[in-house]
């Protein structure tokens, strides 16, 4: 596998309102694999990723894309930055006025300036990417959860971003909406896509993670392969969290898919 | 009533449609000029630098806080009175009319146009925002024709307050519908016909303007931005 470096945290530091939200976080992601952020809500997983592309701007620390430091100050370089980074949201905000496929477009024609016809080809094609390709010109009001955020990746995707930061994609859906946008997530990793992903979906992410880090009040608690963390005697707070996880949903599933 | 239909169309008609037009001259302008400044008031605003803000803010307050016929007076009589150097400003009185009431307008205007910003969730920015758009190009192709589309009846509303207020350009000497309605109604004594029908040509207008804005709020109209919903 390839061992480059695509994306580098580096003692990151963001303070909210006089609250420490991320304390001094930092790790790597190495091209086409997939770093799991878990930890309960609060713990700075959401902001975490918002400071990566500078939505959110961290207060001290640095971030690096493919062996570059990002100038948080750069506007020019901010937005260079996040054309390349990719990111999906809990509760998708998709453009409410635009049909799937301009959602999927609108991107392309104001930040990478193509011409309609290439743009809207591209986007037909990354919405049948996402199994979408029977509902271009349905509104977002139109569409179930699991649809939506499909659409939401094939946005993210037609910018032909290095990683790709999801914010617990799954959170906002309804349990049998779950799984759809799973097997998307699944065929990303499998096509080699950069990822780092928030998820309470551990039994799911554990399957294709290179890594987990377990965050709880802005620090990385715990890191290490899923494996190693979620194995039954490991004692880890990773594994801990999973059974609870399990046991609030009634499965007992807090184990390693092979 | 003795006569009337003869009265109305050999005198009042002929004198209302010149009025009428005058009308239109000032309505369409100004409420051109009225969503202007409302769209672009309303929008910094929400988004503007405080400083800014806090002018518009007070921009609004002045507009909404006094009448609008003491407006008028102001920028017909007074303003030629006022010098900077040895620039003086002096209207005649459809332009006094124009930018009185589009100014005014725009107060309004500019409100809805807030309410309307407001109501887009600010999601939808970050998810602009996280592709590399601009803020601006985030807010002009993103939020704001959302925006439009939730304000558009109380945009729409504010035209219609606009063509009634219109006859206020009347009292500064502008010979609009009211204007040659009066001058007719004191040169014939028949108030009672003359005003129905000022009445009717106003309804008409106004008719006209709720049919317009229906029209293209139905062309706008996509799911999840229907009328009468949520």
């Amino acid at each position: 596998m390839d061992d480059t470096v695509i994306l580098r945290v580096d003692n990151i530091v963001k303070t909210i309102g006089g609250q420490c939200i991320l304390d001094d976080v930092s790790f790597s992601v190495k091209k086409g694999r997939l770093k799991v952020l878990i930890g309960p809500s609060g713990a700075g997983k959401s902001t975490l990723l918002s400071c990566i592309n500078f939505l959110s701007p961290p207060d001290s620390g640095s971030i690096s894309l493919d062996g570059r430091a990002i100038n948080g100050s750069s506007k020019k370089e901010l937005l260079a930055l996040r054309q390349q980074v990719g990111m999906i949201f809990q509760d998708f905000n998709l453009f409410d006025h635009l049909t799937a496929m301009e959602n999927v477009r609108v991107a392309l024609l104001k930040v990478k300036g193509l011409n309609k016809q290439a743009a809207t080809n591209r986007a037909m094609e990354e919405l049948a990417r996402v199994g979408l390709a029977d509902k271009p010109s349905l509104y977002p009001a139109q569409l179930s959860g699991g649809q939506k955020q499909r659409v939401s990746v094939a946005r993210a995707l037609a910018m032909d971003p290095k990683v790709l930061l999801l914010d617990e994609p799954t959170s906002a859906l309804d349990p049998e909406l779950i799984g759809e946008v799973l097997t998307v997530i699944r065929d990303l990793a499998d096509e080699g896509m950069t990822m780092v992903m928030a998820t309470h979906q551990i039994s799911f992410s554990a399957s294709l993670a290179d890594e987990f880090l377990f965050m709880e009040k802005g620090r990385i608690v715990e890191r290490g392969t899923p494996a190693v963390l979620l194995a039954r005697d490991s004692g880890s707070r990773t594994q801990s969290f999973c059974a609870k996880l399990s046991e609030l949903a009634g499965d007992a599933s807090c184990e390693i898919t092979p | 009533m003795d006569g009337f239909l003869e009265f109305a169309a050999s005198r009042i008609i002929p004198a209302l449609n010149a009025g009428l037009w005058t009308s239109i001259e000032l309505i369409v302008p100004a409420s051109l000029l009225g969503a202007l400044i409302g769209i672009t008031a309303g929008t910094a605003r929400v988004y503007g630098p405080r400083l800014l803000v806090r002018g518009i803010d007070w921009y609004v307050a002045a507009f909404r806080g006094t009448p609008l016929v003491v407006q008028l007076y102001f920028w017909y009589f007074a303003l030629p009175n006022l010098s900077v150097g040895d620039f003086r400003l002096v209207l005649s009185p459809v332009w006094a009319s124009v930018i009185g009431f589009g100014l005014c307008s725009g107060a309004y205007q500019s409100e809805y146009i807030r309410g309307g910003l407001l109501s887009i969730k600010r999601g939808q920015l970050r998810a602009a925002q996280a592709l590399g758009m601009t803020p601006l190009q985030a807010v002009a192709s993103i939020v704001l024709p959302q925006a439009f589309r939730r304000a558009l009846p109380g945009c729409g509303n504010e035209i219609i307050y606009l063509i009634k207020y219109s006859s206020l350009a009347s009292i500064i000497t502008v010979n609009d519908l009211t204007g040659m309605g009066r001058s007719l109604a004191k040169a014939t004594f028949r108030n009672t016909e003359v005003f129905i029908v000022v009445g009717l040509y106003y309804l008409a207008l106004v008719t006209v303007a709720t049919l317009a804005v229906r029209f293209i709020e139905k062309k706008l109209e996509i799911p999840g931005f229907e009328g009468k919903k949520d």
